[in-house]
């Protein structure tokens, strides 16, 4: 058994040599002490060769440490296992060129916040150019035709003018969830949306506070997206789910960060 | 850099034309309208800055109330006064009176009390101004007292969601030598149509701008500013569907610049086309009496577009934001005309390319402070790639002599700066702007060369793009996406409902004073 072992770790500029380099800021003012406190924290990490390379007033009360030190722990490459079908979440660049190579043409997106729901703070976050924390919206995305209709939109509407565009997926939105407002919505959504006939044709997904995967698998969405999505995560999932639609991505394809 | 490189005054004077025949139409919409935000602003003028229940400010309460009755195209300042003769002997009195008795029931005076009427409101809209003014010289004397260092002034940005939490953090990027702190907003702000009240510690992405925010947030700079010796500027976001108000809120509380775009709201955050424009004039008007730096967000573009193809929208659009900056009495010294460095590291030469932009740019606006801005679009998450690309920026920005210049930060595309990234970026700037400083004066570009024949093709592109906007006019021009790549409608987007005709008697004595002055 011990053959088939492949202990790693670091490597610095040796094998085996076990160097990290780690930087982090303490909430005190550079001092010897503070010093002493970076290596004893790096220490308590299970760090030994403890070396201090920078030690920086960052501010008055704030000293920014880069600190080397080795690690004498290891993995056992051989008995990972990571089924290899999952691949890393794509950014917007990525996510474009893949759009643009392997679907050839831009994916129309419909979003709004239907029902008597007036907050389009969470469908303005996924689509609206500006996006989420830093992160661009759909609207940005050059390989994205994306609609935001608003807030107080009837379900028959939104599916109404999606169909028109034969958009890709559809994007429902629902913040209150007084006496559970948001599911009854949703429900009616989906009703909607067999009546028309476009279940199963465009991607149809729930969004919101109160929402998750689970729920929205649950009332019939393909996706749910809780509070924290990036509209990275959105279009993510829509480009991976269409590819495997396509076919050319296999069914079982799994990427970080997919909605479980 | 000699004295006028790449393209002919008389071209660039033709660009400065073309911008001015292109806002002038949208200036007449500007004169006959007036929105609930500028009424608010009037009102909070007046000393309605306060909430009542539940957190609604008192300005909108009225203001919604006269815009249900009808009556809002009058002015909200005439109803105001039409409190005060009614008896009410303070703003909130004011308030009372005007919601709880239905306005439009009011008889119509005549012409002697109607005249009495607006030379009272006048009177106090006079003194409400001078109180203001009284509060800039306050910065004024403050700023001359500690002058700031040579620019690019070094512009770092928190964004905890607390108050207090970003004024621990802003004391920190001070001390690491930050020469102007931004407090980025909560996640879609812009698009609220009410200024929040009071300090807040909670919020999605950034802190609410609020005006009490905005006084915590000056008071701890004054102090950390007598420590250091060296004036440190504050700025915030005059965007969105509060505009004026924001604009409002931060000159009295003494900030020194503000995020403020002709276009920005428009094209961004969908927020209706006539509605931003009549509310960036009324807010720029604010700013030039408060001599607050605008900043203006063609950066933006080229994150949408790509940066190289896009590069000529930046320059036309700045011209467009120039002539409503003119418009509204804005100097060119307050013009933080907004460009940044975004061309894809991937490709060949954009360290020339970039030059030959900022370059461009330096030589159209050769007397505004412009603002730029760091990669954000191709930043990666390689951390010490992205801190060699930001230094890059460091290096074009003191080549081109940018007056303000916001910090790319090594972990853009992650999370939000932690206090380390910050410390790490003002280092390398400081670094950087020490070590080139006067570059431009050693090095002249050649004029047959890569820089200069980009930047002639960069201008020549935009001249063409005013002249089809002059053409076909703005509204057209953004209809077809001409900007950023974003379409936008005239009578779509939000806010259009906010947009009401001024009556032939409107009254606005804020907007008397402002216009008064040039």
């Amino acid at each position: 058994m011990a053959s088939g072992r492949q202990l790693i770790r670091p490597y610095g500029d040796r094998r085996d040599d076990g160097v990290v380099q780690l930087s982090f800021t303490l909430p005190v003012p550079l001092s010897e002490k503070a010093k002493e406190a970076a290596v004893q924290f790096v220490r308590k990490m299970g760090f030994s060769d403890v070396k201090v390379a920078a030690a920086e007033p960052a501010a008055d009360n704030y000293t920014f440490f880069i600190v080397y030190a080795r690690s004498g722990t290891y993995v056992d490459y051989a008995e990972l296992e990571v089924p290899e079908a999952i691949v890393r979440k794509l950014g917007f660049d990525e996510l474009n060129n893949l759009i643009h190579e392997k679907i050839g043409r831009r994916i129309v997106v419909f979003g709004a916040c239907t029902g008597t729901d007036t907050h389009t703070v969470g469908i303005d976050a996924i689509l609206n150019m500006k996006g989420y924390a830093g992160d661009y919206g759909l609207e940005r995305y050059p390989w994205f035709e994306a609609y935001n209709l608003g807030s107080q939109v009837l379900n028959e509407e939104l599916i109404r003018r999606a169909s028109a565009k034969s958009a890709d997926a559809i994007l429902v939105s629902q913040v209150v969830t007084q006496r559970d407002v948001h599911k009854d919505n949703a429900r009616q959504f989906i009703d909607a949306a067999r009546a028309a006939g476009i279940q199963g044709r465009a991607l149809l997904l729930l969004g919101g506070p109160r929402v998750d995967h689970r729920l929205a698998l649950e009332l019939g969405f393909d996706a749910g997206f809780g509070s924290g999505t990036r509209p990275s995560d959105v279009a993510n999932f829509i480009v991976h789910a269409l590819l495997k639609k396509m076919g050319k991505e296999p069914a079982e394809l799994h990427y970080q960060g997919e909605p479980s | 850099m000699s004295a006028a490189p790449f393209v002919d005054e008389a071209q660039v004077q033709q660009a400065r034309q073309l911008a001015h025949e292109i806002t002038q139409p949208v200036m007449d919409t500007i004169r006959r309208h007036t929105t609930v935000s500028i009424e608010r602003t009037v009102l909070r003028l007046l000393g309605i800055s306060g909430a009542g229940s539940g957190g609604v400010p008192l300005a909108n309460l009225l203001v919604e109330k006269l815009q249900a009755a009808g009556l809002l195209n009058k002015g909200a300042a005439y109803w105001y006064g039409r409190a005060l003769q009614m008896g009410a002997r303070s703003p909130l009195e004011a308030v009372e009176r005007l919601t709880h008795a239905p306005p439009q029931q009011l008889a119509p005076l005549n012409a002697e009390a109607e005249a009495k009427l607006r030379d009272e409101v006048r009177a106090e809209t006079r003194e409400a101004v001078e109180e203001l003014q009284r509060r800039i010289e306050t910065r004024n004397a403050l700023r001359a007292e500690l002058p700031m260092s040579q620019p690019p002034h070094k512009y770092v940005i928190v964004a905890t969601g607390n108050i207090y939490d970003d004024v621990e953090q802003a004391r920190a990027a001070a001390q690491a030598g930050a020469d102007v702190i931004a407090v980025i907003r909560s996640t879609a702000q812009s698009l609220l149509d009410y200024v929040p009240h009071g300090a807040t510690t909670e919020g999605y992405g950034g802190t609410y701008a609020t005006q009490e925010n905005f006084r915590i947030m000056r008071e701890a700079l004054d102090e950390e500013s007598r420590k250091l010796r060296r004036y440190i500027q504050l700025t915030n976001y005059s965007s969105g569907l509060c505009m004026a108000e924001i604009a409002f809120c931060a000159a009295y509380e003494r900030l020194d610049m503000l995020l403020n775009d002709a276009m920005y709201g428009i094209l961004f955050r969908d927020i209706n086309m006539r509605r931003t424009f009549i509310d960036q004039y009324f807010s720029r008007r604010i700013c030039a009496l408060a001599e607050i730096i605008i900043n203006t967000g063609e950066d933006n573009y080229i994150t949408t577009a790509d940066a190289y193809d896009a590069a000529h929208t930046v320059v036309a659009s700045q011209f467009i934001n120039e002539s409503f900056a003119k418009n509204a009495g804005l100097k060119p010294w307050q013009l933080g005309l907004g460009h940044s460095y975004e061309i894809d590291p991937a490709r060949p030469e954009t360290l020339l390319l970039e030059l030959s932009q900022a370059m461009l740019i330096r030589r159209c606006f050769p007397d505004a402070p412009l603002k730029y801005m760091p990669p954000t679009k191709h930043k990666q998450t390689d951390i010490f790639f992205s801190h060699a690309y930001d230094v890059m920026a460091d290096l074009v920005a003191v080549w081109t002599r940018q007056g303000i210049q916001l910090l790319g930060m090594m972990t853009e595309a992650m999370h939000t700066p932690l206090l380390a990234d910050r410390y790490v970026a003002l280092k390398a700037a400081s670094y950087v702007h020490r070590a080139a400083r006067g570059i431009d004066q050693e090095f002249t570009v050649r004029e047959d060369g890569r820089i200069a024949t980009r930047a002639r093709e960069v201008f020549a592109n935009a001249l063409h793009l005013l002249e089809e906007c002059r053409a076909e006019g703005l509204i057209a021009a953004i209809g077809k996406g001409r900007f950023g790549d974003v379409k936008r409608q005239e009578t779509a987007g939000k806010g259009l409902d906010g947009v009401h005709e001024k009556a032939p008697d409107y009254f606005n004595p804020f907007l008397e004073i402002l216009e008064a002055r040039n």
